[in-house]
Order: C-alpha cells, then structure tokens, then sequence
C-alpha cells in the first residue's frame, strides 16, 4: 500500500531514499522533506518505513480497493534482533501486536570474510564442490560427505518421454 | 546534458543486479578469485533490493539429505512433474545437490531456521519448504556479498552488456548510469553473472490505478535479466512458459504457509470442493501421464501448479465464484492463526494492510482468491530464462558448452531468474545459481578464455548516447506544446508500460481474455510489437528517475517480445491454467516434448527458434 510521510515528523535524512527499491521516495525540493514519486510503483515493501529513524513513513492502503482507517505499524531493532508490529483494523475489533526474530547472532557477526579462508586446492578447483562443501551439504551427518552425482545416486540423463 | 563518464576497469567478476543469485555469486566468487576484482553493478540498494526486499518467511526448497528426507532427484522429478516434464534437469539436479549447503551457512550466519522441536530437524511446511523468520533475509545476504566484492554500486541501472570489439559473441563488461547522479558508468569485466531477475508488469495487472504497484513479484522486477541477455544476442528457453499465481485477491498474499501447514482448503462460492470434477476432461487434455487423479494419491504426485489453476479458472467461469480459501478451521488455534498473519508480515505486508483495511479476519471469514496476471520468471513454478550450459559430470553433449551457467554468449553467466529451465530453484536455489556461476566464471579466467579483449572508444560513445537518448528526447520536443504529456513525438514511459500490458494481455493470452491466445491473434501481437518497438525509439524521459523507467520498459519489451515468440512456436497447451492455445488445446507430446530455445539476431532483430531435446533423470534400470 503506498506510503506517505508526515510533515511534522520528516527532517530530511534520506534513509528512505537510500533504500527504496522502487527509486520512489525522493526529497521534496521546496521542502526539503520526503514523499512518495510514484505511489503506482509502491509494493508496500515497508523498507523505508523499517528505515526512517523517526517513524515519519506509514502507509495508506491503496485507495482502489483498501478503504481507509486501518494501520499497519513496525518498529525494526537490529540491536535487540527483532521485529514488532501492530495491526489495527479498519473497525477497531482487532488491534493486535506481532513480534519475530530477525537474526539470531549479533548483527553482521557472523558471516565469514572469504579472502581469509586458505585458497582452495587444485582438486577442489578441479571438482564440482562449492566453499564449504562437501561438508555443509549434510553437516557430518553418518559421515556422509560428499556431494550426489548421477553415478552415486544410480541415475542417467535420457532423452525422450519419460514420467 | 553534461554527464560525467566513470570508467571502472579491470574487472573480473561483474555481478549485474544483486538480488538472491547476485549475492551467492558475488560471496562465493572471493573464494574462488582470491585476487580477482569482483564488483557488483545493483539498480537499488542491495540491503533492500529485488524479490527478497520485504523478506520471506519459508526458504522453499531444500532437501534435507543430512536428515535423510530427500535426495536431489527426487527435486528433480517433482519439478519435472509440476511443470509438465519441461525442466532442464541437469541444471535442477546440480542446484539441488548443491542448495543444502547454502541454507546451512544462511543460518549460521543468523538467519532464523525454525526447528522441529520434537525432531530437532528444520520445521517443515511441506516437503521441500522450511519455515523461517526472514524479515532479514535480504540484509544478511547482502552482508555476506559486501565482505566478499571490492566494490558495490548501488543505484546503478546496467542497460546493455559491453561486448569484445576482439572476438564475436564474448562478453566485455557492461554498462549503465546512476540513477541519483546521472552518470554514465562503464565497467570492464572479463566476466559478467546476471542476476537481475524476472519480470512482472508486463501482463496488465488486475489492480488499477494508484493500486497499480500490487503486483505479486515485485513491481521492479523489470526483466532486466532477459533485457539484457537477450539484447546481447543469447538464446533464451521456454520464455512461454509464464506464470499465474493462485493467491488472496487484491493483496496477492502467498497461500503456500496456508495449504501446507495450516491445511487450508479451496471452495467454491456454495461451499462445495471444485477441482475434482474439473480433472477427468482435464486428463483428456493433458494425458494421463500428466493428471491421473485415481492414481495419483497412490504415487504421491502432487497435482501440477497449472492444473489447479486450469480447475479454479473453470470453476468462476461455471459463475461459481468467488473460490475462497477456507481458514475459519485453522484460524480457531491461536498458534496457527499468528503463524497467518506472521506469513503476511515476512513476505507480503500489503495483505495484511488490506485484512486490517477491510476488516476481514480469516478466523470468522474465509478470505476470497483470485488468478493473478501471468508473469515471466524463472525461479518460482515457472522456468524462463537463458539457455545455459550444466555441470560437466551430469550434463549431455547438447546442454554442455564448458562452463557451469554459462549463456550461450561467451563469458557471461546467468543466476536465479536470469537461468531457463530451472523451476522450483526459489531464493535458496537462486544463491546457489549464483555460487556455481561464480566458480565457473572464475575458472573461465583462470583457463585463459579471457584474453585479449578489446573495447573500442566507439561502442562506449555509441551506447552512451544510446542511454540518454529518451532525455534528449525530451528537451527536442517538450517546448512543443503547453503542458501536460500528450505529445505527437514522444510516448512516457508510463503511456508505453501501458500499451504493452493492453498488448500482452489482449494478444498473448492475460487475464482479461481468460488465459486464451491463438496463432492468429499472437501474429497480429507480433505486428503490434514492431511499431511499437518503434515507438520505444521515441520515448521521453524528464529526469533521471523516468529514464530508469525507460530503460525498465526497453528491457520489459524485449521479454516480452520474447515471450510472444515462443509463445507462437510452442503449437499446443503444454500448461493449461498458464495459457491457452486456442488453436492447438491438447498437450502434445508427441510433437512437442521438447525444449524452446530461441535466438535473437543483435543487428537485425530477427529471432530463429529452434527445439532442444528434454532429457530426463532416470533411474539405473527403470525405463
Ligand atoms: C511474493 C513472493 C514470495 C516469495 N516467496 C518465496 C518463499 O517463500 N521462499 C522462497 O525460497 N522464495 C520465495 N520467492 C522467490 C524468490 O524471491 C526468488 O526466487 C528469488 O529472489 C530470485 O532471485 P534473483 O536473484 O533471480 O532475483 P531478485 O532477488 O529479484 O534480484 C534481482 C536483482 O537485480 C536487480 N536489478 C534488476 N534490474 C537491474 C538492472 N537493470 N541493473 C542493475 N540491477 C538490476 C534488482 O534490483 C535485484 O536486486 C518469493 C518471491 C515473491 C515475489
Ligand atoms: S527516512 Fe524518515 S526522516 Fe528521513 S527523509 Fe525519509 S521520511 Fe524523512
Ligand atoms: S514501501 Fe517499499 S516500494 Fe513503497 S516507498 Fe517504501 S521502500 Fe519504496
């Protein structure tokens, strides 16, 4: 549903501009503060409103087929790793709050830096194993390593009809 | 218009458009190219960019051979069996056996797996889906791609590949402009991995106006990938092959968490179960190879994804619509009634806008369905995309050219939807696409294939002014008239995107003609789409935003084009519940089971379309 920002709460940051995937939050020239370009182009992706550090962007469902009164609102919190939502709808029946993990490690962590793992061999080169492999295709499991191939698995590739 | 041009040289590994496949390329390239220069070129922002930019909430497909669940083949042959036997399975084997691997670093590196707390194995939702917290999904990839690349550029449009002024048919690099700057961007690269995914809003949409955005794959999904691949001159397969989505209507929420783990269920208007009485004269179509609902429970062989389609769509045209999803059952246990809302939450916020906006709650309310427009991607249960070369231990002569992923233009790769032929390779599968493009790629350098390749000061000019041309459109012919947009030089890119969807919709068999298409009506298509290609020479674009969207739509049009060809080539109805041939309404194998591979001539435009033989995984003596 396309978003909107609220004047009094926009300082012009640009976090939203730097996100949309959409290229349409832009800044207003005059104003100096965001707004929705192109809300024909608006997948209600909610990036920018994870990404506004003053909750200045929220979102209107489309008006062709979403009537108004309802409110769909998130706060996103990489430090304590989640995300909280509260959904209220159009006739105040429902009015709820919805919280999920985002990650279960310390934000950006734990994601290895490739140029410092040992360079691979030539046979790794020569096979058809990825970094990491053959072992995290089955984690050790029954120390079955290895990785499937047409011959391990009994199979050939034929040509023709076959169900 | 003085826009500076930026020359970024040396490139090894270019990664063109960074969504699921670009990330896993631009990782595992690091490993395999300690010293190779790896860039990647994103039209967004690769944190928040493509089909993963809101998240997900079920990883779709991962086997589990270290719980013994599945082994890769079996992947293959579902895939085989829910795309009517079209798959290139050399290509779906390797990503299968491959895709566990990828998954079990996504969780080491934090991604929230849900686990089977009975088991301890990955939470299930069906057999090849594993439920997850994935709000950021996109963000952690994009982290393991930015330690790996040397450089990332955001907000880089790439238009055209560059091509070697040395040698016909190898890649160069690849150009584009910034879209906050406007400048023009050149990178030379030995190598190039597309992955800048599939298309959508090429269909009209059902939404209409500002509701125009709520498309199922996401509105910048702007068949780039094709765009590009094709416009370099590589063959493409099975762009016929397009997809229509069964979903919520207007929010397009996924049903997927709905049938497999709260067991919902379809019905008609009356309540009554549909599909059934629609499969006996659809085996008549099809075959009983393909539909054979007596026997199917005994082998396990879930229905095709087009034949429900084929029972839903036939259902509302009998007038007993609307068919709704029936959640007042599971929506009765507070557990699965959160695990609902927490699936609109991760992947498709807007439905949940929509259920708060209209105030329907699926526990005293069985939300409506609908069929979506169709769209051309290749990663879903759907498999467009460039004809590419397999792994050379499971690949035959005809699907092998050297290089893992590699287009039939030399040197540059393809990843997740960019790839044909590969269905059911969802975001999992898409990164790992990108891992084994990256070490092919690698190893294309390193055996020499990149030698001596030569960019001429020429072809750079000629595609710069080739990109701004819509802006100088513009300038030429604005001062024409008063005001407004109705000018007799020029189209926007908003007037052409619709004049494409009309056209692909009326002509190449959308919603509004019910799916239906025939070769009379793809011909007068066909037609349509050359004036209007001409038309394309004479957009305009005010600013720099709007040239983006001319240079989406360029791209748009090219697949489309695409689809229209192969659309016409392909003399039967190979996916009833993804299109119709009127003319042609049986499944014909005898004729037909073969793949579509069709090959668009860079300097004319001409396109030759060709069949490749299917080759199916068999097992060592099952005939
Ligand atoms: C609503 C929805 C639900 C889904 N549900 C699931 C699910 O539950 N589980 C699952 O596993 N998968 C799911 N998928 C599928 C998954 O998202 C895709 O399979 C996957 O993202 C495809 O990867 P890709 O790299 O090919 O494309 P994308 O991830 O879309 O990446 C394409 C990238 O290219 C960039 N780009 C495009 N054009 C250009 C250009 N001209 N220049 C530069 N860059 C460009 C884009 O900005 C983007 O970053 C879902 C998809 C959608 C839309
Ligand atoms: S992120 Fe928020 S505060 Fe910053 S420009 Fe956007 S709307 Fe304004
Ligand atoms: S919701 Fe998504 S598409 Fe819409 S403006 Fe925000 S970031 Fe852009």
């Amino acid at each position: 549903m396309p978003t909107f920002v609220y004047m009094t709460r926009c300082d012009g940051c640009g976090q939203c501009v730097d996100i949309c995937p959409s290229d349409i939050m832009h800044i207003d020239k005059t104003l100096r503060r965001a707004y929705n370009i192109e809300p024909n182009m608006c997948w209600e992706c909610y990036s920018c409103v994870k990404a506004c550090p003053h909750n200045a962007i929220d979102v209107r469902g489309y008006a062709d087929f979403a009537p108004l009164g309802h409110s769909v609102r998130v706060n996103r919190d990489e430090e304590k790793g989640t995300i909280a939502w509260r959904i209220k709808f159009r006739n105040g029946k429902k009015d709820f709050d919805l919280l999920a993990p985002i990650t279960t490690k310390p934000w950006g962590t734990a994601i290895p830096q490739l140029a410092n793992e040992s360079a691979p061999s030539q046979e790794m080169r020569d096979s058809h194993l990825l970094f990491n492999e053959p072992k995290y295709i089955q984690l050790d499991k029954d120390g079955k390593d290895s990785l499937h191939t047409l011959k391990s698995n009994g199979l050939t590739l034929k040509a023709g009809v076959y169900y | 218009m003085a826009y500076k041009t930026i020359i970024e040289d040396d490139i090894d590994v270019l990664i063109a458009g960074a969504g699921l496949g670009g990330t896993g390329a631009a990782f595992e390239a690091r490993y395999w190219g300690k010293d190779k220069k790896i860039v990647i070129a994103e039209k967004a922002n690769i944190d928040r960019s493509g089909a993963v930019a809101q998240g997900l909430y079920a990883i779709n497909c991962y086997m589990g051979t270290r719980w013994g669940e599945n082994n890769p083949e079996d992947h293959v042959r579902y895939a085989r069996m829910d795309l009517m036997g079209m798959v290139r399975e050399d290509l779906a084997f390797d990503m299968a056996r491959h895709v566990d691997s990828a998954v079990h670093q996504f969780e080491e590196w934090g991604l929230p797996i849900m686990r089977d707390t009975k088991t301890g194995t990955y939470l299930r939702e069906g057999r090849w889906q594993i439920m997850i917290h994935g709000e950021s999904y996109k963000p952690i990839v994009a982290e393991a791609a930015k330690k790996s690349a040397d450089k990332v550029f955001n907000r880089i449009c790439v238009t055209h590949m560059l091509m070697d002024d040395a040698k016909e048919n190898r890649v160069a690099g690849a150009v584009g402009f910034n879209v906050r700057t406007g400048n023009y961007h050149v990178f030379k690269a030995k190598t190039v991995i597309v992955g800048a995914g599939g298309a959508s809003n090429i269909f009209k949409p059902r939404s209409v106006g500002e509701g125009a955005g709520r498309v199922w794959y996401a509105p910048w999904s702007s068949g780039s990938a094709y765009g590009l691949m094709i416009d370099a001159g590589a063959k493409m397969t099975q762009m016929e092959n397009r997809i229509v989505l069964a979903r919520f209507k207007d929010g397009y929420g996924p049903v997927g968490a709905y049938f497999l783990h709260l067991k919902t269920y379809t019905q008609n208007c009356n309540g009554e179960e549909y599909e059934s009485k629609w499969f006996p004269a659809l085996t008549e179509m099809v075959g009983k190879e393909y539909l054979d609902t007596e026997n199917q429970h005994l082998s396990h062989k879930p229905i095709p994804t087009c034949l429900r389609n084929h029972a839903f769509i036939n259902e509302v045209n009998a007038g007993r619509g609307p068919i709704h999803m029936v959640t007042m059952e599971a929506f009765q246990d507070p557990h699965l009634e959160e695990i609902g809302w927490h699936n609109f939450l991760g992947m498709t916020i807007g439905q949940a806008v929509l259920w708060a906006s209209t105030d329907v709650d699926p526990k005293y309310e069985n939300p409506e369905l609908t069929t979506s427009e169709p769209y051309v991607m290749g990663s879903h249960a759907t498999g467009c995309g460039a004809w590419c070369s397999g792994p050379e231990d499971v690949s035959p002569d005809e699907y092998f050219w050297g290089y893992n992923r590699m287009t039939t233009v030399e040197g540059m790769f393809g990843a997740g939807d960019a790839v044909g032929g590969t269905p059911h390779a969802f975001s999992s599968g898409s990164f790992t696409e990108g891992r084994l493009a990256a070490k092919a790629a690698c190893k294309y350098i390193d055996d020499g294939k990149a030698e001596g390749i030569r960019v001429s000061d020429q072809q750079i000019a000629d595609l710069k002014a080739k990109i701004y041309k819509p802006m100088e459109t513009y300038t030429v012919y604005r001062n024409e008239i008063v005001a407004g947009d109705v000018n007799p030089n020029y189209i926007n890119p908003r007037q052409g995107l619709d004049r494409l969807q009309k056209l692909m919709d009326e002509y190449c068999a959308g919603f509004g003609v019910n799916y239906m298409t025939n070769d009379k009506l793809l011909k007068i298509g066909l037609k349509k789409m050359g004036v209007f290609g001409e038309d394309l020479e004479n957009i305009a674009a005010q600013d720099i935003h709007e040239l983006l969207r001319a240079w989406e739509l360029k791209h748009r049009f090219l697949t489309s084009e695409a689809v229209f060809q192969h659309t016409l080539f392909r003399k039967e109805t190979r996916w009833p519940g993804y299109y119709y041939r009127g003319d042609a309404m049986k499944l014909d194998d005898e004729n037909w089971h073969v793949l579509t591979v069709s090959h668009r001539d860079r300097n004319t435009g001409e396109y030759t379309m060709m069949k490749a033989p299917c080759y199916h995984l068999v097992s060592d003596g099952e005939e």
